[in-house]
């Protein structure tokens, strides 16, 4: 229950920062932060593929009814949750640990929370930016883009994940 | 049957995956159907009533700036009064009445909604079809051209801004005949591409682009940036400019569409010319 309550309120909060914060952040030219993907990678593990796949889903198309591209980013963020899936399945073994782990950077550690976050993000920002241009002739000019945003949303990734590092250790 | 579900149930994700990128891309592929009057849209009511409420905060936060370039066009507009020249001719002439006939009106607008950072930006103002405004208007800021309507509600209307791939306003550059139409190529937000410049043009540097009232959207003399810097691209016979954009996209907050009372006129002479020499 209380996952369930920190998930929605998670979701309400990112998508009022994108949307009304973060949609006009710019950096060095074009490139934006998409931090609400933070949402589908912090969903915790034992999420059944169907409510993954349809909260990514909705997700998407949250940011796309305020942004008027419906279907962009739900499309960008089924590709995320799909790789999600694929993630997890290979590098992690749930009878390993204790009580039900979480993919945060407090749990699961550095080097595995920075890999998993950078995978995400880069192949999010990769199909987001190519969907949105749709031009093969653009995509040297796109790819330095994504690898920009990836950058800048990573950044703000690890700062969210950072300030509430420290109080799930006191706990 | 069994082993079908079995096989279903293992490799899900994918599936799923399948299911919800079709949904993604009808959606996607719906929408971007230019005709195609969309539900999803921030000229809908309900995400442009919560743009509204949220402008209202956020408004304040560039005040000002928004001061500054209403200031500024004060300035122009000031300086061009009849009253500020120097009245030294003794000819007196015919004045003819033409108040009865004017050709652009202005409506003006607040700006309830912006994108800038994306390849295809677009703003929503918060006019629409009952204060008289119609797709394919042209639309200009305190400082320069914003961009063209494009679709239309009740209570809202959206712009495609110049920072558009499909975006061609044709302008010219003061003082010469030449025109040519506006391309961004999707780089930086302040700066766009003119083309079709013939190069035996002497080109001063920090010269005046204006928009060159050539069709419809657009009265003559608008000013949309100042030359950047010129350049011929490939050995061709045209000039590429680039054009610092004189309107601050992350400043806009009001905005004027223009009104063309003889628009269908021309249009209708126009489509007469064409289908004339299709027959």
């Amino acid at each position: 229950m209380n996952s369930i309550i920190k998930n929605i309120i998670r979701y309400i909060l990112l998508v009022l920062i994108q949307v009304f914060l973060l949609k006009n952040t710019v950096l060095f030219g074009l490139n934006t932060p998409y931090l609400y993907i933070l949402f589908i990678l912090l969903l915790p593990f034992e999420t059944p593929n169907w409510l993954l796949f349809f909260l990514s889903f909705l997700i998407g198309l949250n940011i796309d009814i305020f942004n008027d591209t419906v279907g962009l980013h739900a499309a960008s963020c089924v590709i995320t949750a799909f790789v999600r899936v694929s993630i997890t399945s290979i590098t992690v073994q749930k009878d390993n640990y204790e009580s039900d782990p979480e993919p945060t950077l407090a749990i699961m550690g550095f080097r595995w929370f920075f890999f998993y976050a950078l995978v995400l993000t880069f192949v999010h920002h990769f199909f987001l930016l190519n969907f949105e241009v749709f031009r093969f002739s653009e995509i040297p000019a796109t790819i330095s883009r994504v690898f920009l945003s990836s950058l800048f949303t990573l950044t703000l990734i690890f700062i969210a994940e950072l300030l509430f590092f420290r109080k799930k250790q006191r706990k | 049957m069994l082993n079908l579900w079995r096989f279903i149930n293992k490799y899900n994700a994918f599936f799923f995956l399948i299911i919800y990128l079709t949904i993604s891309f009808i959606l996607l592929i719906r929408n971007n159907d230019f005709q195609r009057a969309s539900t999803f849209n921030t000229s809908n009511q309900i995400v442009g009533s919560i743009y509204q409420e949220v402008n209202s905060v956020n408004k304040y936060l560039d005040l000002n700036l928004v001061n500054d370039s209403l200031a500024q066009e004060n300035i122009r507009l000031r300086n061009q009064l009849k009253s500020s020249f120097l009245d030294d001719s003794i000819v007196t002439k015919l004045v003819t009445d033409t108040v009865h006939r004017v050709k652009y009106e202005y409506i003006l607008a607040e700006v309830i909604n912006k994108s800038i950072t994306s390849r295809n930006n677009y703003i929503t103002i918060n006019r629409g079809s009952r204060e008289g405004i119609k797709k394919g208007m042209g639309v200009i800021g305190p400082s320069g051209v914003v961009g063209i309507v494009w679709n239309v509600s009740e209570n809202f209307a959206s712009i495609q801004s110049i920072l558009h791939e499909d975006t061609r306003i044709t302008s010219s550059i003061e003082g010469t005949p030449y025109f040519g139409p506006l391309i961004w190529e999707g780089k930086d937000p302040s700066t766009v591409t003119l083309t079709d410049i013939p190069n035996q043009l002497d080109l001063k540097p920090k010269a005046r682009v204006i928009t060159s009232g050539l069709g419809v959207i657009f009265p003559k003399g608008i000013l949309i940036g100042t030359v950047l810097k010129s350049g011929v691209k490939g050995g061709g016979s045209f000039l590429d400019i680039s054009v610092k954009l004189a309107t601050n996209f992350y400043a806009l907050q009001y905005v004027y569409v223009i009104k063309n009372n003889f628009q269908t006129e021309q249009e209708v002479l126009e489509q007469a010319n064409k289908e004339s020499l299709n027959e």
